[in-house]
């Protein structure tokens, strides 16, 4: 195992009360690369994605065996501590998710929970943050403006500003862009090829297309389990196994 | 089939708009038939007492000779009551509304939800009764006290009775915040109490408020509990640990013995109509908020 591995998900099981969700899950991330999820609806995607930084522990009932390691460190141990590993793994949500707040408040959102910055340094962070998602020029005058008045592309936006600002190096993005029309998903994709280059990206989607466009490994679940992963042009041009290839060319089911 | 069914329902959907018309009207022709009610008996004060002197007078002595009709002791007392009541009321009815819409495990929340709803059950008769010879000598004794019929026994039991209407209205307006919120502020790795304090109150803020109106609004117009453990001296209030009158007390405790016609029974309808202006913008203000936590 190489020190590129910034995700490596071991036996990985997780029961929803008697439900097996996920069953035996292995797979690992490299740093800095883009991993898109597919699958048919209820395989077990936002699941998995959820468990990576432990969301999952806000449902009753939820069982876990098995390891997730993230920079090598397992995220289920006893006494880890989850607020450390939520501020390095970041999760994007189906629906933007501004809090009803200003622009800046949300972006300075983690920076007032896990760091006590001075005034200028957090505008500084906020507006390197938005800058890094391509917002600052459009919103630099409207810092105070609500967020939830923001279209839903720049609020899909600035939930990435609020990770990237609290440092965060993972970000789970689950269907990112499916309350987004097509323009603004053409625009969330060209940020993902950006941020690439210093994050790790792990995107849920559904849409065959934008998983061969930004990603570069491609996993494929199939009713909890992990059928195939593999290098994106791989497994779009000659997957290694049959439901794959038909799920793939639309032929599922 | 169809058609011959069809003139029948147009019939009968006529008649139902008519009667929701109807009964809609109605109630606001009651509510103006009060109001003007009001208006007028309270107005005939003035034919022979001065405006001012109702407004900013210090005394009540109804039944002295020459009266006087000074509604600052009442209204002051009303006041004393009804801020030690919400001082009591909000902290503690805040407290119980996070818990119950994000703290507590399921089981437990119906639980509480259901005593708090017992609670509002209450005739406030009762509460004032039990207020009487429980809380009253608790109050003597605790704060050594000759009397304990005073305006912070009364603003105890009422922050009793606003409870409900916090409890409820505050729940709402938290279990009303999208759970993509909370989850969001989780998710970016705060505590529980960062999320309430950083998200979720902010985001109720308008609907809490409202709550709040409304729990005052509940307690000003109170009666029967302060009537009875308030100890009713009709003298501007120094400090809550006097006995006070409010204005409720005063129109039920003296409607019955004003002779009807006389200035006494027209300075009471006087209260009444400055109780009703209270009210009236008190349920503006929740109105407002509510409209504003429903645009967010
Ligand atoms: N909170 C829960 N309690 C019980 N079962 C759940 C819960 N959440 C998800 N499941 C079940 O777990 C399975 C996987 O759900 P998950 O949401 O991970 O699927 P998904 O692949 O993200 O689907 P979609 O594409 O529709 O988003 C489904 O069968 C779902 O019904
Ligand atoms: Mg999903």
């Amino acid at each position: 195992m190489t020190n590129d591995i910034v995700i490596d998900v071991r036996d990985y099981n997780l029961y929803y009360g008697d439900f097996h969700a996920l069953l035996d899950v292995n797979l690992s991330i490299k740093k800095k690369s883009v991993t898109a999820i597919i699958g048919p609806s209820g395989c077990g995607k936002s699941t998995l994605l959820r468990g990576l930084n432990r969301m999952n522990d806000l449902i009753d009932q939820v069982r876990v065996t098995g390891e997730i390691f993230i920079e090598g460190k397992p995220i289920y141990a006893e006494k880890r501590d989850l607020v450390e590993l939520r501020k390095k793994v970041g999760m994007v949500f189906q629906r933007p998710n501004p809090f009803p707040l200003s622009v800046y408040e949300n972006v300075a959102f983690g920076l007032r929970l896990h760091s006590h910055l001075s005034k200028e340094e957090v505008a500084q962070k906020v507006e390197e943050s938005l800058k890094a998602v391509a917002l600052w020029k459009e919103l630099k005058d409207k810092l105070k403006a609500p967020a939830l008045r923001l279209s839903g592309e720049q609020q899909q936006r600035l939930c990435i500003a609020r990770l990237a600002a609290m440092s965060a190096d993972i970000f789970l993005m689950d269907e990112p862009c499916s309350a987004l029309d097509p323009v603004a998903t053409q625009h969330i994709e060209e940020l993902i090829r950006v941020l690439k280059e210093d994050y790790t990206i792990v995107i849920v989607t559904h849409n065959m297309a934008q998983a061969a466009r930004v990603s570069d490994e491609t996993a494929y679940f199939y009713l909890g389990k992990l059928i195939e992963m593999g290098p994106t042009d791989q497994i779009f041009t000659r997957p290694a196994r049959k439901e794959t290839e038909d799920y793939i060319t639309g032929r599922f089911g | 089939m169809e058609s011959a069914r069809k003139p029948w329902n147009r019939a009968l959907e006529f008649l139902i708009e008519r009667a929701i018309f109807f009964a809609g009207i109605i109630s606001i022709f009651f509510v103006i038939l009060i109001f003007v009610f009001l208006l007028k008996e309270g107005v005939s004060l003035l034919k022979t007492y001065p405006l001012k002197d109702f407004i900013f007078g210090q005394k009540w002595y109804p039944i002295s000779e020459p009266p006087s009709f000074g509604v600052v002791p009442l209204l002051l007392g009303s006041l004393a009551v009804t801020m030690g009541a919400i001082v009591i009321a909000v902290p503690l009815g805040m407290g119980a509304a996070i818990y119950i819409a994000v703290v507590a495990p399921g089981w437990l929340k119906e639980i509480l939800k259901a005593t708090v709803e017992f609670l509002a059950a209450i005739p406030s008769i009762v509460l004032g009764f039990i207020g009487l010879v429980t809380l009253v000598p608790l109050v003597k004794q605790v704060f050594h006290l000759t009397t304990g019929l005073t305006a912070i026994s009364g603003s105890i039991m009422l922050a009793f009775m606003a409870m409900p209407t916090i409890v409820s209205m505050m729940e709402d307006a938290l279990t009303a915040v999208p759970r993509s919120y909370r989850e969001g502020a989780i998710a970016m790795g705060a505590t529980k109490w960062q999320m309430i304090w950083r998200v979720l109150l902010p985001a109720a803020s308008s609907g809490m408020l409202a709550a709040i109106m409304l729990g005052i609004g509940r307690v000003i117009g109170e009666t029967m509990a302060v009537l009875m453990i308030t100890g009713n001296a009709a003298r501007i209030p120094t400090s809550l640990f006097q006995p006070v009158r409010t204005m409720t007390a005063t129109i039920a405790a003296e409607m019955g013995e004003a002779v009807q016609g006389s200035d006494h029974y027209f300075a009471l309808f006087a209260i009444g109509i400055v109780l009703f202006i209270i009210t009236f913008l008190i349920n503006l203000a929740a109105g407002f908020f509510i409209g504003r936590a429903h645009h967010k």
